[in-house]
């Protein structure tokens, strides 16, 4: 048997059952190679001390319950550090709320503490969730453990950068244009970015609120799937989550129609990334599935629209952060000194730039040309997309341009948005997506990997999980 | 184009301080993102509820439930405050008497 903490959930629920192995035993494996690896790598901020009476209650309840016991129980996750888990600290990774304690647990930790699941730590993030390389954390980069000189993604770049390194089992993200399934890809994980609504946003660190979901990252689609069941459903406190069969209920077929937009690929994607996107497609095709050229014109202004309709929600979130009621709190002279020199000590430089962007963009004389402008853009590209699942089941692209590049590649804030262009789409239109490993190019010598994207209509993650096994069995 | 002045305008609404050096940054950073973003105004989109067509708006409402025993949170969030008087969040005087 592989190390305990280089197991998938599915193996080591199994090794739980068959009683090979202790919940103590799988907690244990990972605290030690997290001691060993997490000094370089940085992927979590903080490592919870083990919660004895949690592990034993998780043990007792395989004990007794065998084959029934959920199958979470018992394994060793890691957490991203926007979302809260009560009485830990919770700081997007942020000056601002490097002192603030959880006084609740979110949505998802409640599910996942109900199953038995056991949380290692917090991982690192960028600030507040903005970025994609997880350099723009207050607490210091965090390394992509495949080739440590590059970046692991971002902002779920700490949690990708524990699954890879088997640090966890497996971990949440949380995914506002792409956060979760660009380190997914870059760090050679599945990631999930599941439908608007599908899951509880409540105690989540609010970013772009119409465009946030919490998501897995897991070595194996399957597990993702298991994650995503364990955390989803409608919940009192997110009034936009939403009930099973909201949307039209998709079967799903015995082989897939992979919709191809091939008019996005034209420019930008490295020739070796399209080449292997273009081989897994062939053994996609070879397995029964069928490729459909589809058109998404207004795809070309997604990221645009993303760039205006993010940090308009940005700016709106964070001015609650003013160093009042909770988080950094800096003194002036005056009440406003109180909220300026706060909110001036405890942001970093891309929270700034993108609270800036969104007042802009807010801003009388400017709403019409860009923020309603980039909502009706928005409103098109769903269109669209509805339109296209008229002919095909998933549409597929690489999720990336390139593979993981190296810290300071990208030091202009344009450059890094740009490795969104794929991804955001899916949070633009709420449908969800997910990446998985599609084969591995070279750079430098070294081996990286790089990740498949599919899109499906909304509520068809059940298709999302067949294409992307799909994918892991043509491998 | 943005100018430093936009810029510092800006930084005054959302109650952030920018450094001399980090306004020159921001301002030239700025005209490369909207540049970009500005794109967005060659998207042909119909308006008003055309623009919506087939997307119904969804209430969404709830029963109201049994609230929470009063005060079962205080302390939990009167723990996060940087000054407190008993479970009275202390802040600046706003108003001051002549």
């Amino acid at each position: 048997m592989a190390k305990l903490n280089e197991l998938t959930i599915v193996e080591a629920a199994r090794a739980l059952r068959a009683r090979e192995v202790s919940v103590r035993d799988l907690w244990d494996a990972c605290i030690k190679a997290i001691e060993e690896k997490n000094p370089e790598l940085n992927a979590y901020l903080e490592v919870f001390a083990a919660d004895d009476a949690a592990i034993a209650a998780a043990q007792k309840r395989i004990d007794s319950e065998g084959e029934n016991a959920p199958l979470l129980c018992g394994i060793p996750l890691a957490i991203k550090d926007n979302i809260l888990i009560e009485g830990k600290v919770a700081s997007a990774a942020s000056k601002m709320l490097e002192n603030y304690r959880a006084t609740y647990d979110a949505t998802v930790i409640s599910k996942l503490k109900a199953q038995g699941a056991l949380f290692l730590g917090r991982t690192n993030m960028d600030e507040f969730a903005m970025g994609s390389s997880t350099e723009h954390s207050a607490f210091g980069r965090t390394l992509n453990p495949i080739d440590t000189s590059r970046v692991p993604g971002g902002s779920s770049g700490g949690s990708a950068s524990a699954v890879a390194a088997h640090l966890a089992l497996a971990a949440l993200g949380s995914d506002t244009g792409g956060s979760i399934r660009q380190p997914a890809a870059l760090t050679g994980l599945v990631g999930l970015k599941p439908t608007y609504g599908a899951v509880s946003r409540s105690g989540l660190i609010a970013m772009g609120s119409s465009l946030d979901q919490i998501g897995p990252l897991t070595k194996t689609v399957e597990d993702a799937r298991i994650l995503y069941e364990a955390i989803r459903g409608k919940d009192i406190l997110d009034a936009t989550t939403i009930s099973d069969g909201l949307y039209e209920t998709r079967k799903l077929p015995q082989s897939l129609r992979i919709g191809v937009p091939r008019h996005l690929l034209a420019e930008g994607v490295s020739a070796d990334v399209l080449a292997a996107f273009d081989a897994t497609l062939a053994k996609l095709t070879e397995a029964g599935h069928t490729l459909i050229d589809i058109e998404l014109p207004t795809s070309s202004h997604a990221l645009a629209a993303y760039y205006i309709i993010m940090p308009a929600e940005v700016s709106t979130n964070l001015a609650r952060l003013d160093g009042i009621r909770y988080g950094h709190a800096a003194r002036g002279t005056t009440l406003l000194d109180d909220y300026i020199d706060s909110r001036t000590e405890g942001f970093g430089e891309e929270t700034r730039r993108r609270i800036l962007l969104g007042t802009f963009v807010l801003s009388s004389g400017y709403i019409d040309a860009y923020y309603r402008k980039a909502d009706a853009a928005r409103a098109v590209l769903r269109r669209e997309y509805d339109k296209a699942f008229e002919s095909c089941d998933v549409i597929a692209f690489p999720t990336t341009l390139s593979p993981a590049f190296k810290f300071g590649e990208k030091s202009d804030p344009l450059s890094m948005y740009l490795e969104d262009i794929f991804t955001v789409t899916a949070n633009l239109t709420g449908m969800p997506a997910i990446s998985v490993p599609m084969g591995t190019v070279a750079r430098e010598g070294t081996v990286l990997p790089i990740g498949m994207h599919f899109t499906a209509p909304h509520q068809a993650e059940h298709i999302l999980f067949a294409a992307g096994s799909a994918v892991q069995v043509a491998q | 184009m943005a100018t430093t002045e936009e810029v510092k305008k800006l930084a005054a609404l959302a109650r952030i301080k920018l450094a001399d050096a980090e306004l020159e940054k921001f301002t030239s950073e700025f005209d490369a993102i909207l540049a970009y973003v500005d794109t967005i105004s060659t998207v042909e989109a119909p308006q008003g509820e055309a623009l919506r067509r087939g997307q119904a708006l969804r209430n969404v409402m709830r029963e109201d439930g049994a609230p929470h025993a009063q005060g079962a949170f205080t302390e939990k969030l009167a723990a996060q405050f940087s000054a407190r008087e008993g479970d009275a969040l202390s802040v600046k005087q706003i108003i001051q008497h002549g």
